[in-house]
């Protein structure tokens, strides 16, 4: 049995000293050493989206990379979207258009918008829906997740103006 | 669904890489974007027993494009690919054709060198490695050679590249800006393998087909470049029965795989959609 890492991460600008096996997934890492549980496990082989982080500000699976492969990285989850008390625009836009039932797959669903609206915030219905065709709902039919990723994407533009 | 446990190396640059697969040859795997190693491993389907990540291997990150080449250094992810990287065709097709690769967050990660080391059937890259006549720069300890894509490919998840190895660099040959280009892909969902594809290029000039490229991917064990048919293509005018003739060509040349998600008939079917499809992009 190959030893432990000792692995440091960087995840919602906080620092992690975590000790970890390399075959220990960046999902595993985050949620059973750093404690960070936000971020859903579903398939754990790339197809579902549950697991979706920002490593170094880009939307990935989680489940897909090593623990030890983010040493060197920012890593952003679900717990370092909100400011505070405040949800960011996409956690409200979520709430207020009933893009969630069970909320198993909403972390990977808001990780995923929020990377991919910071690469383009002017995203056309059909780059949303290119988008999050990636990650897999099993309670809503898509359509007001959706809605709430085209409203939050209008919400982020106006803040942006100001 | 964990990978088995594995001893994880980190090489600096190049020459550390290449000296440690010299030294652990089949022992070890090359771990890239992992959008295809990881779920294996995930799944215990591979159980590598080193891993040699060449993710910090930054001299491998880049695109450059001379008069005669596109370059693509192997740490160069799908997503570069978003926005065409050239002027001209060749960008075109590439951002056309990167839109079908998985989904939004596999192509954050997965790089193009890894696609082609891999050599997935159903690989998008591939398709357009063959068709385009790429050329892949291997380098090992031993040194570099260049490989042609035509020796390249030798099956499924099967190429010419040697353990010791790293696909270093793919070179796709420039497109002059009066070629044309189209892709066709048919899979059951967004983001799903295909289950055909094709891609095609022309140069015409004054109605008449100068120059062609025509290939076929997702339904054999490797993409296929349908040279007889590029050769049939040329000196004549494009016209809709052309496209026909050639499409009908192509579905009887190829004897399709069938698996669980189809049969053989019903892939021959798609060789002939997605050959008319993409040679009427190309010729519109």
């Amino acid at each position: 049995m190959p030893d432990k890492r000792d692995v440091t991460l960087a995840v919602n600008g906080k620092t992690y000293a975590v000790s970890v096996e390399p075959r220990r997934s960046l999902a595993d890492v985050l949620r059973d050493d750093c404690g960070l549980t936000g971020t859903h496990l579903g398939c754990e082989h790339g197809v579902c989206g549950a697991c979706t982080v920002l490593v170094n500000e880009k939307p990935v699976r989680a489940c897909l990379m090593f623990g030890v492969q983010a040493e060197g990285k920012t890593v952003r989850t679900v717990e370092g979207l909100a400011d505070g008390d405040t949800l960011h625009p996409l956690q409200q836009a979520f709430w207020e258009n009933h893009g969630l039932q069970c909320g198993f797959c909403t972390p990977g669903f808001l990780m995923l918008a929020a990377g991919a609206l910071q690469e383009n915030p002017d995203m056309t219905d059909d780059d949303i829906k290119d988008v999050l065709s990636s990650n897999l709902c099993r309670c809503t039919g898509y359509q007001n997740i959706v809605k709430a990723v085209r409203l939050a994407a209008r919400e982020m533009r106006a803040r942006a103006r100001i | 669904m964990k990978a088995a446990a594995f001893d994880y190396l980190r090489p600096a640059d190049l020459g550390e890489a290449l000296a440690l697969l010299a030294t652990h040859k089949d022992d070890c795997k090359i771990l890239a974007g992992g959008q295809s190693l990881v779920p294996a491993m995930n799944f215990r389907l591979a159980r590598p027993a080193i891993l040699v990540d060449i993710n910090d291997l930054n001299e491998l990150d880049y695109l450059r494009a001379d008069a005669d080449h596109l370059k693509i250094g192997a740490l160069t992810r799908h997503a570069a690919f978003h926005r065409p990287v050239v002027e001209g065709p060749l960008g075109t097709l590439l951002a056309k054709v990167v839109r079908y690769i998985a989904h939004y967050p596999i192509r954050q990660r997965g790089t193009f060198a890894g696609s082609l080391s891999h050599a997935d059937p159903a690989s998008e890259w591939c398709l357009v490695a063959a068709t385009l006549r790429a050329e892949m720069l291997a380098k090992s300890v031993r040194g570099e050679r260049v490989i042609a894509a035509g020796d390249f490919f030798h099956g499924t998840f099967t190429t010419a590249l040697e353990p010791d190895e790293v696909l270093a660099e793919i070179r796709l040959p420039a497109m002059a800006p009066d070629w044309r280009v189209g892709f066709y892909e048919f899979s059951r969902r967004a983001g799903d393998f295909a289950l055909g594809m094709a891609v095609a290029a022309a140069r015409v000039e004054e109605g008449t087909i100068r120059e062609a490229r025509l290939g076929v991917g997702g339904v054999a064990d490797r993409a296929i470049r349908l040279g007889t048919l590029e050769d049939q293509l040329v000196g004549k005018p494009a016209s809709s029965a052309l496209i026909d003739g050639i499409a009908r060509e192509a579905r009887g040349m190829i004897e399709p795989n069938g698996d669980i998600h189809a049969s053989p008939e019903y892939r021959r079917d798609l060789i002939a959609t997605s050959v008319k499809r993409a040679l009427t992009e190309a010729l519109a």
